[in-house]
């Protein structure tokens, strides 16, 4: 048929052909018949002879040759569609002897009018190159010049080659950085991907890395100074000590928009261009995008999920606020069930982790046992590295022991021994239970971590340890030879701390396992009867028997699988797999010194005009120059640059003496009392509260645009308030002096408030204010301009005057405005205070602070903390502040205001605000007077971090019937009768807690609620009295962590006398 | 040595043709998309019970392939209107044809399907017929213009004389509702896909009345990334046919109103080998709309060997082999709320499965998206004839699943 004057016919015949080349059939005998057609007139007769082709070409070269020639015409054909196709099939026919003519193809296309032909061009400089190598020189050139072409179409493709041949010419792209930058959204999808490869490699080689200012950044501002310090730079402007190259910042604002792109793999491919080369501060906004990849299909699903596990290693932070998006449905298939486990896992800290232990419990149950099993081996991860769950999670696994599934109570039974072995505390009721499940588990990893954690604690279970041992003899036959092995471990243990008892049963063990059919065994056997049986030839090393055998073993490391993916580069083959893959190329690190950045610049700028200032600012290099350049940029297209300038203007603010928490702060705040008319003094906080929630996806959040332009307006209105608020401050006491309320609304302006000083001869007019509160109040809390730090100021002169009359108001008024009538009045409030810093060491200068527990004026999540300052030299203690910060991530702390000076033997009460974030973690920060700093910290007492809650007796027990279960921790207390009075209980636990009273309707039963400060969820305290001089104390609540912190501290002080 | 892979047409098309017809479908679902072998490496997708493998010589970004070969799918299911192996196996040549356009030397080339089709035309019943007198091919002979062009996606010289442009806002809601009703997560992604049928070159532009609800959003190439970041207006000029305009998410701050509730009772016996069933749907949130295409799919443990139930409303089957119940409820009337009961067969002997299945809910809500979205209206400017405009809503059950 191919014969066959009629295209009809041969277009029948080919496509026959082909389909059989489908069905794996050979039709390389046809070969001649067909290459005839090569010439036919009808295209798609022609198409698919390329087709056959490309496909037998290598297997019959000569006959192959007799087409070249048409091909050859082809590359002449006045149609462009022709032309290029000729030039693929060409190329694709890989015979060595055409590769001068495929040579000279490709230098011609390279130069011809239509792009797509150029583009072809640029396929085919890759088959040649893979055809033969020794071309490379040559085509080099090509590239070369293809790389100058300016057609979206070409980009691409070009740089595929460039990547394929000649990775490391990294020269030839210098010239090209810019143009294909800009060119980069146009370019079509597949090209974007490769191109942006290729530019993070270049990244890294050509620019400093940015990570250095990052610290600079999240540092404090005297560090920064310092740093500034040692460049020595000695110009008017302060200069930033690093300064990203224009360049640079240029490809990461010009990726940014690709985050949108329907395309998995160029978003992906943006992701890690940030992950890798962008500033620390900016690549939070990768997340949104990668979260939303997660909706896709299930292979997208499971490489996306591989690469956030990997970043969520390193960066926690980055994918909270999605923590919900990675929860598992049962719908899964397990291996992205694992995966979201996995990140779960990375992404859990003290804040979530209850929250994360309870959906951990519906997993426990699923159906799909591996995962459920892997559920198991999390819990245990969770538990080592969050110490505070430790115990919870231990309890909850132990209640897995009585699963049905066997799968899921070995699974627990490993992760358990790993646990144990991690803390030596006293766990005899668990390793006694564990030692039951002997006679029902049968998995022999399971059997085999319960004998080794037996012989391991054998002192500690004296009766039940040699009990074990003689039913393990009896079924030793029948184990597992990973069972022997800890049989004989076991054994050998019990006959070195117990030998009366275990001198025979380990002998008789001993013998079996001479004869066992396992070698490994039998070796074992050998070698541990030389060491712990005395005999005349056994040497020094039986007296070391049993420090050999009841070492202190180091606990296990509980870690990620994914820590060591990370020296790949993200999205790679190379990280999905975990292996090198064939040509992946290594990322390299960032050059010390950046080369020279001239490279780059074109002689004739004829691209974006926005190049021109670029260009110019990069040669002076100025920071200012950077600025203004941005700036100018910006308004130009008003688009996605937002982030630079708040970036750089952040950084400028800093620069001002600001530290950058409250500049952010502020700014938030700003916007939200900007769209709500009223500026109340609630609202800021929930303001506040709300920036700090959403953390950075906020601040990159589209709003900002419009409002930052407000921005600089807004603030103006802010410091007016606060002048309004500083003057009604003066007109309700009148003692501050004029010039004096205008200085403080100056320096609130800058944030820099300082509190004036407060002498005796004021407290007169401390009376003043007395008798005004009454009546002020109910017209000051309508007018909300009441700014934190006012109250500050009054609470600070209230106290030291220790008027009784006017906390009360105050109290009231900050109840008030909390808008929380929920929380209640501390029952009790502990004088008990604590040193924050002792006059020896801080050179006269003592502090001691305590907790008034009053819900903070400064903020609903954070702790009040009221600090005495005393000075017992005889000189004025000047200038008293709060120098550098330490505080763990999440933590926030209000400061007092600064005190310009303390006389000799004089002292003062400032209070401030300490959000805790729940936890027991310790804030640290400096002390510092005119002369020194004195590094302080103070931990809170795990009961202050809680507010007392009003609740029936009712809503109690419906509280605590929702918090059963993991959130539940009780333990039993002895004390004498005495103590268990209802008027004693009630005043320790008030003394240790800050709890409300629940009134009760049992006698024997003490109820008290409260919640914690920083998330507000419920604490539920319960003392149940039973017979013979025993209690009960249970806790209910969701913060575990907490809740454990605190029934240990409140058991000692129940039960003792 | 760099992103260079290679798709061999022949082994492609013998992988994907080869569907894992023994495997039974929970373990497909668990094959890993990324297998590495000693000196290739495969990377496949699984779709409409076919496998489509590429294999791999050289690093490359993984989601690459995985996109592409999805995309290789989707124009399968253009062309022939299903992806299936016999549709594949009746066309073979055309995918060949295809595979050949949307490929050099493992580097894609063309995928729009705009292009596609001005290169090789789909086959349809009457062109075969026209051809086979005429011999005329369905390869196109001359150079799509869009290739060349900046606007890619959009073939040139489009006609129509009924002018239309269609939208359809959908929204699924995903969630994870627990035992006790309260909603674990939730959260809204929508897409907006268009039809639009205009002559010429038209430039659209559509705006909504509330945009800021869209938190993250993704574009079709045609849109103008710029305009929408400065004004919040989606810009562009259309692609020819049907396709995906935009999908997003709606911001996770705003509350979601879960439309249904379920009220269920699942409980099997120890030691017997029976359990009860008791599930019951009711409306709730619905905003006035009538909630159809009830569908509820649960995944039963493996020692159930039968149903006996009775539903008051709709059917329901019961696949003893992969044990998946499913219940066809159909509407939602509040005056009397469709429930299933009955008894559920257990394998004697077996323990009784601790935990209950989950719940997979399917509905669909008519005129109505659930996030409060509306399009504002749509402009068309560059082309002077005024054209048929219209926006559907529609709210549908995502991955919404009930534990129990």
């Amino acid at each position: 048929m191919l014969e066959s004057n009629k295209d009809s016919a041969k277009l029948d015949a080919m496509k026959r052909i082909v389909g059989m080349i489908a069905k794996g059939k050979n039709a390389s005998e046809l070969f001649p018949a067909v290459v005839k057609n090569v010439a036919s007139k009808n295209i798609e007769i022609k198409k698919l002879v390329y087709v056959y082709l490309v496909r037998y070409a290598e297997e019959q070269q000569d006959l192959a040759l007799l087409s070249i020639s048409t091909f050859q015409r082809a590359l002449k054909d006045p149609n462009q569609l022709i032309r290029a196709s000729a030039l693929r099939v060409l190329s694709s026919i890989r015979v060595p002897i055409i590769v001068p003519i495929m040579m000279l193809a490709i230098k011609e296309a390279s130069a011809d009018l239509s792009p797509y032909v150029r583009k072809n061009a640029a396929h085919a400089i890759q088959k040649l190159y893979s055809l033969d190598p020794e071309q490379k020189e040559m085509l080099i050139e090509v590239i070369e010049k293809l790389l100058k072409d300016k057609s979206t179409l070409v980009a691409g493709s070009v740089v595929m080659a460039f990547e394929e041949v000649c990775p490391d010419r990294i020269d030839l792209i210098h010239k090209n950085y810019r143009k294909l930058c800009n060119l980069l959204v146009d370019v079509e999808e597949w090209g974007q991907v490769v191109i942006i490869h290729m530019l993070t490699r270049y990244a890294r080689t050509q620019f400093v890395s940015p990570w250095k200012e990052d610290d600079g950044l999240e540092d404090n501002e005297k560090n920064f100074y310092e740093s500034d310090d040692e460049q020595k730079e000695k110009t008017d402007h302060r200069k930033k000590p690093y300064t990203m190259d224009p360049d640079h910042r240029l490809l990461i604002r010009n990726t940014k928009p690709l985050l949108q792109s329907r395309n998995a793999a160029v978003v992906m491919a943006v992701a890690q261009l940030y992950w890798h080369i962008s500033p620390k501060s900016e690549v939070g906004i990768i997340s949104k995008s990668l979260v939303r990849l997660l909706r896709s299909n299930r292979e997208v699903q499971y490489i996306v999920l591989q690469n956030i596990a990997t970043m969520s290693i390193q960066r926690k932070g980055m994918f909270e606020p999605y923590l919900k998006s990675f929860y598992v449905r049962s719908t899964d298939p397990t291996m992205i069930k694992t995966l979201k486990l996995e990140i779960l896992t990375n992404l859990a800290n003290e804040a979530n982790i209850s929250t994360l232990l309870r959906e951990f419990q519906t997993y426990v149950k699923s159906q799909d046992k591996q995962f459920a099993a892997a559920t198991i081996q999390t819990i245990g991860r969770c538990a080592t590295n969050i110490s505070e769950v430790t115990d919870t999670c231990l309890n909850g696994l132990v209640c897995l022991l009585s699963n049905r599934d066997e799968i899921v109570v070995a699974e627990s039974v490993v992760v358990i021994k790993k646990l144990l072995q991690m803390q030596p505390v006293q766990h005899g009721e668990i390793i006694k239970h564990m030692a039951k499940l002997l006679d029902s588990i049968t998995v022999p990893v399971a059997r085999a971590s319960i004998l080794w954690l037996i012989g391991e604690n054998c002192e500690r279970v004296p009766k039940i340890a040699p009990d074990v041992l003689r039913k393990m003899a009896k079924s030793f036959t029948s184990e597992d030879d990973l069972v022997k092995l800890q049989i004989l471990n076991l054994g050998a243990k019990l006959y070195l701390t117990n030998s009366k008892q275990t001198k025979l049963l380990t002998q008789y063990i001993l013998n079996l396992g001479k004869y066992d059919q396992n070698y490994d065994i039998r070796d074992r056997t050998r070698f541990i009867r030389q060491l712990i049986v005395p005999n005349e030839k056994s040497g020094a090393l039986s007296k070391y028997a049993k420090k050999i055998f009841l070492a202190q073993k180091p606990a296990p490391l509980l870690e990620s699988p994914f820590k060591d993916r990370d020296h790949f580069q993200l999205g790679t083959l190379s990280h999905t797999l975990n292996t090198k893959a064939t040509g992946y190329l290594e990322l390299s690190n960032w050059p010390e010194v950046a080369p020279d950045p001239s490279v780059r610049n074109v002689e004739v700028i004829e691209l974006a005009k926005e190049w021109t200032p670029a260009g110019k600012a990069k040669k002076e290099n100025s920071a200012k120059k950077f600025y203004s350049e941005s700036e100018e940029e910006d308004s130009s297209d008003s688009s996605s640059d937002s982030e630079s300038e708040s970036e750089s203007a952040n950084g400028e603010q800093e620069e001002e003496g600001d530290s950058s928490e409250d500049s952010s702060e502020d700014i938030s705040s700003e916007h939200r009392s900007d769209s709500e008319s009223a500026s109340e003094v609630g609202d800021k906080r929930t303001a506040k509260k709300n920036s700090k929630s959403k953390g950075k996806s906020y601040s990159e959040d589209g709003e900002k645009e419009n409002e930052k332009s407000k921005t600089s307006d807004s603030s103006s209105t802010d410091s007016s308030s606060e002048e309004e608020s500083s003057s009604d401050s003066e007109s309700v006491s009148e003692s501050e002096s004029e010039p004096e309320s205008r200085k403080v609304a100056k320096e609130n302006e800058k944030k820099k408030t300082k509190q004036d000083r407060n002498p005796l001869t004021k407290d007169v007019s401390l009376l003043d204010l007395d008798d005004f509160n009454p009546v002020s109040t109910p017209v000051a809390l309508p007018t909300p301009a009441l700014s934190p730090s006012l109250i500050a100021d009054l609470e600070g002169l209230n106290l030291s005057t220790c008027s009784s009359v006017i906390s009360v108001t105050e109290e009231k008024l900050i109840i008030k405005s909390c808008s929380d009538n929920w929380v209640r009045t501390p029952v009790f409030v502990p004088v008990k205070t604590h040193v924050l810093l002792h006059r020896m060491s801080g050179r006269g200068l003592a502090a001691h602070y305590f907790f008034p527990r009053q819900p903070c004026i400064f903020g609903d999540k954070m702790v009040s903390v009221q600090i005495t300052l005393n000075n017992t030299t005889d000189q004025k203690i000047e200038n008293i502040h709060i120098g550098e910060k330490k505080l763990p991530v999440g933590m926030q702390m209000h400061v007092f205001n600064p005190i310009e000076s303390l006389e000799p033997e004089g002292s003062i009460t400032v209070s401030m605000g300490i959000d805790f974030c729940d936890s027991t973690q310790t804030a640290s920060f400096q002390l510092c007077t005119k002369d020194d700093c004195f590094s302080v910290n103070i931990q809170p007492p795990v009961g202050e971090l809680l507010l007392p809650v009003a609740m029936s007796e009712k809503d109690f027990k419906k509280e605590q019937g929702m918090l059963t279960g993991m959130n539940e921790t009780s333990t039993v207390i002895m004390a004498a009768p005495q103590n268990f009075t209802p008027s004693v209980i009630l005043q320790k636990v008030v003394n240790v807690a800050n709890v409300g009273v629940v009134p009760s309707g049992q006698d024997n039963i003490h109820r008290f609620a409260a919640k914690t400060v920083h998330s507000g969820s419920l604490m539920l305290v319960t003392v149940e009295l039973k017979e013979g001089s025993t209690a009960q104390l249970i806790i209910n609540t969701e913060r575990t962590v907490i809740g454990s912190v605190l029934l240990r501290e409140l058991k000692p002080v129940l039960s003792q006398g | 040595m760099n992103p260079f892979w290679k798709v061999f047409l022949s082994s492609l098309e013998f992988i994907f043709m080869q569907r894992n017809s023994q495997e039974k479908a929970a373990d497909v679902e668990n094959v890993p998309p990324v297998i590495s072998t000693p000196h290739h490496y495969l990377i496949s997708i699984h779709r409409d019970r076919l496998f489509f493998v590429s294999v791999i010589q050289t690093e490359v970004p993984p989601l690459f392939v995985i996109e592409f070969l999805h995309r290789v799918a989707d124009t399968f299911q253009d062309y022939f209107g299903e992806c299936s192996e016999a549709a594949i196996k009746d066309n073979v040549v055309i995918v060949y044809e295809l595979l050949e356009e949307m490929l050099d030397n493992g580097f894609p080339l063309a995928t729009e399907s705009n292009i596609l089709k001005e290169l090789i035309k789909p086959p349809t019943i009457l062109r075969s017929v026209v051809n086979s007198i005429t011999g005329s091919s369905n390869v196109g002979d001359t150079l799509p213009t869009g290739q060349l062009s900046n606007i890619p996606w959009r073939r040139a010289g489009v006609k129509y004389t009924n002018n239309e442009a269609y939208f359809d806002v959908v929204e699924e809601i995903d969630a994870i509702i627990d035992k006790s009703g309260s909603t674990v997560f939730a959260e809204i992604q929508g897409v907006i896909d268009a039809c639009i049928k205009l002559s010429g070159m038209p430039d659209l532009s559509l705006s909504f009345m509330n945009p800021r609800l869209l938190d993250d959003v993704s574009f079709h190439p045609c849109i103008r990334f710029k305009r929408w970041e400065s004004e919040r207006v989606l810009s562009f000029i259309p692609p020819d046919g049907n396709f995906r305009l935009i999908s997003y998410r709606v911001s996770s701050q705003n509350l979601v109103a879960i439309p249904v509730y379920v009220k269920h009772s699942i409980s099997f016996k120890e030691n017997s080998s029976c359990g009860r069933f008791d599930i019951t749907i009711g409306p709730k949130q619905n905003m006035g709309k009538t909630i159809e295409g009830i569908t509820v799919t649960v995944h039963m443990p493996k020692v159930v060997l039968n149903m006996n139930l009775t539903p008051t409303q709709g059917s329901y089957t019961f696949d003893p082999v992969t044990k998946v119940l499913t219940w066809d409820v159909g509407k939602i009337t509040p005056q009397k709320l469709p429930s299933l009961k009955g008894l559920v067969n257990l394998q004697s002997g077996a323990p009784k499965p601790e935990e209950n299945p989950s719940l997979n809910i399917q509905f669909k809500i008519q005129q109505l998206a659930i996030s409060g979205l509306k399009v504002n209206r749509l402009d068309m400017y560059g082309e002077k004839y005024k054209p048929f405009k219209g926006v559907k809503y529609v709210t549908k059950a995502g991955k919404f699943q009930v534990r129990t």
